[in-house]
């Protein structure tokens, strides 16, 4: 045990000692959030929309002001004639044109129809889909109201009110601060292990500890215990940073929410051990957690694509990915509020992962060079 | 009983022979040299020995315990200081010191007097950070990490490689004071002249040995009169002697060529007139007694003429 608590000591001592290592450990966290959280946001605020048309016909006015009262929206210009909307895209003026036909008004109360066109810009399909929903629900909202005056009596129509439960701004926050919480978490721990048992290797101590009669397993364990600790820090900032800064919600358990980050640093501690198997020099280490690791991370884990819309062959090769399963989990009890019983398919699924990876790199892990 | 015992050691890397057909015995309380030039297989013996490695074939066994079964008694007995400076460089000389004690199982007071006599020179320093030690100071304190613990072998690979000529004296007179307190000694090195240090040496080239036994035992069986030559240039010389009447081998050592020369043929007389009458400057012929080195170069190429390949003209350092 004393052995096994001078190994514990000598493995903070060089964390600590490392500035390069706390900066990791304890920044980087800090830093991804909040690029993640702030930086890399899909909403899209202050959209700019150009009018063409029409403004001394009071139906436009109207629908006019409500475009720019409308928070999402703000009216840049209105421009004389439709064939000045090019210029004003290509020249990152405007985000979005609402072109009316001639005489709206007139057309709109006589015959309850006016033509009305949105020109978005296409160069950037994902925002320019949202800049013209949100337009369109100007346009809706206002159609609801004339028809019922012109009825007199209230809307006699199916209009669907869409209400997103959980996250009915659409902050992308919600999205992204479980999927970093999972990188963050996965990289952290299976870079820093795997770094840290190769250094050994490297300069030569490993063979010194391979000579003592420590048992093996006692200096993995004692490799890991130091990053399970700033892992738990980590998870700590992380879930600070989230709840106050981002304003994500914390909707469920947060005993749940620390026992499910608990057995994902265990997954991600037992793939750096796995790397420390295979890599002899900190750089193949480095680069086999950074790309092997966090690059299916980012990419397969639902992080940034949603899984459902990626091809078959990628959607099962993302179910190997632990990270996937964390952050379902984490969303369904920080957003949703789950317990238990919701996750327990994921839960098991984790807890099945860990313990295979777990056993490999122990049995790998060797008792000689 | 003896402490290590070799018997047909064999190792290989892939298609690379480092090691065929090693046997040796080590007895207890002596030290034992192995000797040998980089890539003679030296540290892969002994990372066979300190269970680090698997042998290929044969058997091995340290203080009674084989290599492979017993690698856990074997790792509670040995001390083992690798060639390559390998202590913790971000922690103090203390704590890598005490590290090392408790990992081993025991304590720096415990074992104080042990290591007394190495640690004391470096204990002024015991707060620096390992990794911003001089290199003899480094090499002090691996040695007082690999004693801490009383081992009942030590394993020293190439411990004086890199270390300046005043302080590798100091160390194998620290080496004796270790042998003194009952230690068994393994040592590797390649310098030739540490040789005469040790109770027994083996000489080793190419993953064999080539020769073992005490050094005057070795020194004996040198069969030829050896002969010291000065002149100048060296390098012209060097291949005008090697052309010769009556010069078996030649070889540079630093300043002087050492000539084997069959005795019947010619003699330290008829060489000097020779060199001189060929133009060198500065000749200076002396018969000499062997040495290790002259030993090992000639059993060297004896090795290799039987064998598969002979290296250039010998230099060495």
């Amino acid at each position: 045990m004393k052995e096994f608590l001078a190994f514990v000591r000598k493995e903070f001592q060089h964390i600590l000692r490392d500035k390069r290592t706390m900066l990791i450990v304890l920044i980087l966290p800090v830093v991804q959030m909040i690029l993640f959280g702030f930086a890399v946001r899909t909403e899209i605020e202050n959209a700019r929309v150009d009018i063409v048309g029409d403004l001394s016909d009071p139906e436009v006015r109207k629908i006019v002001d409500r475009i720019d009262n409308n928070r999402y929206l703000e009216v840049a210009e209105v421009l004389p004639s439709p064939n000045c909307i090019t210029s004003r895209f290509e020249k990152n003026k405007a985000d979005v044109a609402v072109c009316f036909g001639m005489d709206f008004g007139t057309h709109l109360r006589k015959e309850g129809r006016g033509s009305v066109k949105i020109i978005g810009d296409g160069s950037d399909p994902n925002s320019a889909q949202m800049i013209v929903n949100y337009v369109m629900g100007v346009l809706r909202s206002e159609q609801t109201e004339i028809s019922s005056s012109l009825s007199g009596q209230d809307a006699v129509q199916t209009a669907p009110s869409v209400q997103l439960m959980y996250n009915p701004a659409m902050k992308s926050a919600y999205n992204f601060v479980p999927g970093v919480m999972g990188l963050i978490m996965m990289v952290i721990c299976s870079m820093m292990t795997s770094v840290s048992i190769v250094r050994e290797k490297e300069s030569g101590t490993m063979e010194l500890l391979l000579v003592s009669p420590v048992k093996p397993l006692w200096i993995i364990v004692s490799k890991v215990l130091p990053y399970l600790f700033v892992s738990t820090v980590n998870f700590a900032t992380i879930l600070l940073l989230s709840r106050y800064v981002m304003g994500v919600p914390m909707r469920g358990s947060l005993l749940l929410l620390s026992v499910v980050a608990v057995l994902f640093v265990f997954t991600s501690l037992s793939l750096g051990l796995l790397i420390s198997v295979v890599a002899s020099t900190q750089k193949s280490a480095l680069l086999l957690s950074g790309m092997g690791l966090m690059m299916p991370t980012v990419l397969l884990s639902g992080i940034i694509f949603p899984c459902e819309n990626m091809p078959g062959i990628l959607q099962c090769l993302s179910h190997l990915i632990p990270a996937k399963w964390f952050i379902i989990m984490v969303k369904k009890i920080m957003i949703q509020g789950a317990g238990f019983p919701y996750i327990i398919k994921e839960f098991c699924i984790l807890a099945g992962m860990t313990a295979f990876l777990l056993t490999l790199s122990v049995k790998k892990f060797r008792i000689r060079l | 009983m003896n402490a290590i015992e070799i018997r047909n050691v064999g190792k290989s890397y892939g298609k690379i022979r480092a090691l065929s057909g090693i046997s040796l015995d080590v007895e207890e309380g002596e030290i034992f040299g192995l000797i040998g030039p980089d890539g003679a297989g030296k540290t892969t013996l002994f990372r066979i020995l300190t269970t680090l490695l698997l042998a290929d074939e044969g058997e091995a066994s340290v203080m009674g315990f084989d290599v492979k079964k017993d690698y856990e008694s074997i790792r509670k007995i040995i001390g083992y200081m690798p060639g390559r400076f390998s202590l913790y460089q971000d922690l103090s000389v203390e704590e890598n010191l005490e590290f090392f004690a408790t990992v081993f199982g025991t304590t720096v007071k415990e074992n104080y007097g042990v290591i007394k006599d190495i640690y004391s020179q470096i204990e002024p320093f015991k707060d620096r950070r390992a990794g911003a030690l001089s290199g003899g100071m480094k090499q002090k304190l691996a040695l007082s990490c690999a004693l801490v613990h009383k081992p009942s072998v030590l394993f020293l690979d190439e411990p004086t490689t890199g270390v300046d000529a005043v302080s590798r004296k100091d160390f194998w007179n620290m080496l004796s004071r270790i042998k003194a307190s009952g230690v068994t000694v393994f040592v590797s090195t390649p310098y030739m002249d540490e040789a005469s240090l040790c109770d027994r040496v083996a000489l080793m080239m190419h993953g064999r040995t080539i020769d073992e036994g005490t050094p005057a035992q070795i020194v004996a069986k040198y069969p030829y009169r050896l002969l010291s030559v000065k002149g100048k240039p060296m390098y012209p010389l060097l291949k005008y002697l090697r052309g010769s009447e009556g010069v078996l081998n030649c070889f540079s050592f630093g300043s002087v060529h050492h000539l084997a020369i069959d005795g019947s043929r010619t003699d330290a007389g008829k060489i000097l007139s020779g060199i001189s009458e060929a133009g060198f400057t500065d000749c200076e012929v002396h018969e000499i007694d062997p040495g290790i080195e002259d030993c090992f170069m000639n059993l060297a190429g004896q090795s290799a003429d039987n064998g598969k390949f002979m290296s250039d003209d010998g230099k060495r350092d």
